[in-house]
């Protein structure tokens, strides 16, 4: 059962400041309407709550050691009043300085935001995912420590807040209780970004104190600098593996397919988010038929992150999101390719198109460009033929935030869909006002401890009721539904909610990207491209 | 004295006004250029607004012409302003106590408009009266209309507001002391500014009066049609003239930030072209030296942006 959680709870030292249970959680539409119709929400375990700070909700995603000692608290909040202190300073934060004041500056606290956050609904509006709560810890943490330190009548016109470990280590915590979908900016009426907030919250961390999600961190970036890509793929492997893949396309479409590496000169360099060569090669193996297919002038690139288009910094820290983005940039440059061209991975298109444009000067200004936009063109102007009638079974499709609301590609992959898909009909709501499949800002590779239960339970929940919605008159399983979601890490989401809620088994619900339906209507290669299948 | 002292205050507390907005604007503009963190829908982007597109979705975007639509921007930022659309749209209950409060404070706003143009036309020896003439007639009903409607909306929008920060646990718990203050500021002077209208200056002569005065730094009037203010509409000068000085010194100086988190940020979707003054403005800030702690970056306060991004971070980590 909720409690009521105030801002000055944080604070407070207490076993848990929230709980989650699943008869809190908004009804799914049918059959899971019920809540023993979903599955139960794996509680943490004895250890985890023993060794890491577990007292904010039910689940923990950063894993913060508890202290040993007084010692160890103090140099916790010392580190985070140091990083707090250099978040508002040009020099330190000079990348998102000006959005972060105005966001900190001028909330009226009107909660127009909250029902706009398809984590606060989905948990039945549990206070401490309210979006502007954890905005509000922050902000009455850098007026207190910052902004007006020791001034008169401080409290009284910010708010009382104490800093101690509980808040510091909860803090943290929360931040990534966020999907950065800036949904609820969308909403502000003075245009406040408590996505923006949650996500400057998480560069303090990392930046200041060396603490993030190590799926994104150890695991993410600091393996992509080092080997090449966060899948551990080195350029050896890769290429392996693309050459298997390269084979297992020719055979599958009657084509003879190989994909070209470091080609010099080529007009574009495709850069793929490496998961998809691991999880689904069909992916990158479609990418290959359709421009070999349209005669383009392409290749891969086996340089460091040349192969491998995530850029986790994007998520939680500027000094590793410039590295990443300065090695794609490299690459091209090395090869002097006319443009970039992003594969299907939403955080990538915007990582590398939008947000390191204000990283890349001079001659590593590189023209970066959707294949979303690419592929369209390709069908338009009859590059690409297509037998829609190849593809007749229902499609819906899922708008990846980055891709959609953050970077405003809305209508080419649904001209692509409208052209290719007979039976394509969109959830609701869609475009630059969809929900978050759940995954975002990282979720979607992070699963340590009970969290992937979390993300599942709640940060997907709105997205299962989208789907089931899209699909509500052809829910019998006899019916193949596909899904289609231009992005890996919302695929790694789909593929997770799927498996939880069993829509595969029960439904027939499946998904996929947007290049593997083009490729099975493709005339001219052998039908049946895409397998029905559970992955 | 009095008279003097109350145009005093006026004079100055206009001056604060000017002078905070003014401060805070020239703050927020000097700040450095910041990464793009653009949100669609974007107001300006011509024949694509409509569903949220942008000039991302052409191939080759770099190389044709952007169209900026300013009619786009406007069709957005009018009913967002005058109506809150955003409020109405995504949180209806709060509207209807946000939008009699905010627009009642346009009609405000408004109404000193006209007071002083009803001044100026006073000192210029126009009638300003129901048979005053045209002119005259017109500013004299439009005063009249606009300044109750604006009296009578603000109270009740910031009336309704205070009662729901005091009530409803879900503000509640967000509302500071400050907040109370802010509202509580209001409702007393719209209160005192509603009474004293009704009862010492109904048809807002005393008022235009007052305003003719401070255009011509009058304190001591020899013309009997610029009659010094009683004590009530003294008293509703004065709290007026603190509340406007007050306002930009607040959270609620949004009603001008916000062109700056629309422009600059949510709708700031200029791109980098080589040898523009983003690019410098970038290269300049590529340059500030940085402090971060964490072992990946080992800031030392001398090391640059560039030499962070440039550096090897598994060396950083020492692995």
């Amino acid at each position: 059962m909720k409690k009521r959680v105030k801002i000055e709870d944080i604070s407070r030292r207490s076993s848990q400041l929230s709980t989650l249970a699943k008869e809190d959680f908004k009804p799914l539409p049918p059959p899971f309407d019920k809540p023993e119709a979903t599955p139960d929400f794996a509680p943490l375990s004895p250890a985890a709550r023993e060794k890491y700070e577990g007292s904010l909700d039910d689940t923990i995603a950063v894993s913060i050691p508890k202290p040993k000692s007084k010692e160890e608290e103090e140099r916790l909040v010392a580190g985070f009043l140091s990083g707090l202190e250099k978040l508002f300073t040009k020099e330190n934060n000079w990348t998102f300085l000006q959005p972060l004041l105005l966001s900190m500056e001028h909330c009226a606290t009107c909660h127009t935001c909250s029902e706009a956050c398809h984590i606060y609904e989905a948990s039945g509006h549990n206070p401490i995912y309210r979006p502007a709560y954890r905005s509000e810890v922050f902000r009455r943490l850098y007026k207190k420590y910052v902004k007006s330190k020791g001034k008169l009548l401080q409290a009284w016109r910010d708010g009382e807040i104490e800093l101690n470990w509980t808040t510091v280590a909860r803090l943290a915590e929360l931040a990534y209780r966020c999907n950065l979908c800036r949904r609820c900016a969308q909403t502000c009426p003075i245009g406040v970004d408590n996505g923006l907030i949650a996500h400057e919250i998480r560069k303090l961390f990392s930046q200041e104190l060396g603490i993030a999600a190590r799926e994104l961190h150890d695991n993410g970036s600091v393996l992509q600098l080092k080997v090449g890509s966060s899948t551990g793929m080195n350029s050896l492997v890769v290429k392996d593996n693309i050459q298997f893949i390269d084979e297992e396309v020719s055979e599958k479409t009657g084509l003879s397919i190989q994909t070209p590496w470091d080609k010099a000169g080529a007009d574009i360099l495709l850069i793929h988010n490496a998961g998809e060569i691991m999880a689904w090669p069909m992916n990158p193996g479609a990418f290959a038929v359709i421009f070999e297919v349209a005669g383009l002038s392409w290749t891969m690139s086996s340089e460091i992150a040349g192969y491998d288009s995530i850029n986790y910094g994007l998520w939680y820290d500027d000094a590793q999101f410039a590295r990443v983005a300065l090695k794609h940039a490299q690459a091209a440059k090395k090869l002097g390719v006319k443009k970039i061209v992003l594969g299907e991975c939403g955080h990538a298109h915007k990582a590398l198109t939008v947000i390191a444009d204000r990283v890349l000067t001079g001659d590593l200004n590189i023209p970066r460009e959707s294949s979303m936009v690419l592929l369209e063109s390709l069908i338009a102007s009859g590059r690409i033929k297509v037998d829609p009638s190849r593809n007749d079974f229902p499609v819906t499709l899922h708008d990846p935030c980055n891709l959609v609301r953050l970077m405003g590609v809305v209508e080419p992959q649904r001209r692509v869909l409208r052209r290719i898909a007979p039976r394509f009909r969109e959830m609701e709501p869609h475009g630059v006002h969809n929900y978050c499949c759940g995954g975002g800002s990282g979720f979607a590779i992070m699963s340590g401890h009970n969290f992937a239960d979390w993300r599942c339970q709640i940060a997907g929940r709105k997205k299962v009721e989208q789907i089931l919605n899209a699909f509500k008159d052809e829910l019998d399983p006899s019916i193949q539904k596909y899904v289609c979601a231009p992005c890996s890490n919302c695929k790694g989401q789909l593929r997770d909610l799927i498996a939880y809620y069993d829509l595969w088994e029960k439904h027939s619900i499946m998904y996929d990207g947007l290049v593997e339906l083009i490729v099975n209507c493709m005339t001219d290669v052998k039908p049946g491209f895409i397998e029905w299948e559970q992955h | 004295m009095l008279d003097s002292t109350l145009l005093g205050l006026t004079y100055v507390s206009a001056g604060i006004f000017v002078a905070a907005v003014a401060a805070r604007a020239v703050k927020i503009a000097r700040l450095p250029v910041h990464l793009r963190w653009e949100l669609y829908p974007v107001a300006h982007e011509k024949g694509r607004a409509s569903y949220g597109g942008s000039y991302l979705e052409e191939v080759d975007w770099w190389t044709k012409p952007r169209h900026a639509s300013l009619i786009g921007e406007l069709k957005v930022m009018i009913p967002e302003i005058l109506l809150l659309a955003g409020v109405w749209e995504h949180n209806r209950k709060h509207w209807l106590r946000s939008f009699p409060f905010h627009f009642g404070l346009y009609l405000l706003a408004g109404l000193v408009g006209l007071l002083l143009v009803g001044g100026l036309f006073t000192l210029a020896g126009l009638r300003i009266s129901a048979e005053g003439g045209l002119l005259g007639a017109a500013v004299y009903h439009l005063t009249y209309l606009v300044g109750y409607a604006g009296l009578g909306l603000g109270l009740l929008g910031a009336a309704a507001l205070l009662a729901t920060r005091t009530f409803d646990p879900n503000y509640r718990e967000y509302t500071k002391k400050g907040d109370y203050f802010n509202l509580a500021f209001f409702v007393a002077t719209l209160v005192v500014a509603l009474v004293a209208q009704a009862l010492a200056d109904p048809h807002f002569a005393v008022a235009r009066a007052y305003f003719a005065r401070l255009l011509t730094f009058n304190s001591s009037p020899a013309d009997v049609r610029l009659a010094s203010p009683g004590l009530l509409s003294g008293l509703e000068i004065a709290m007026a003239s603190l509340l406007v000085a007050y306002i930009p010194l607040t959270h609620m100086s949004h009603f001008f930030t916000k062109w700056f988190m629309y422009h600059d940020i949510r709708w700031n979707d200029e791109p980098n072209l080589v040898g523009g003054k983003i690019e410098q403005e970038v290269a300049q800030a590529l340059h500030y030296p940085v402090s971060w702690s964490a072992p990946h970056i080992r800031g030392d306060g001398t090391k640059t942006w560039v030499d962070v991004a440039t550096a090897d971070v598994n060396r950083e980590e020492g692995k």
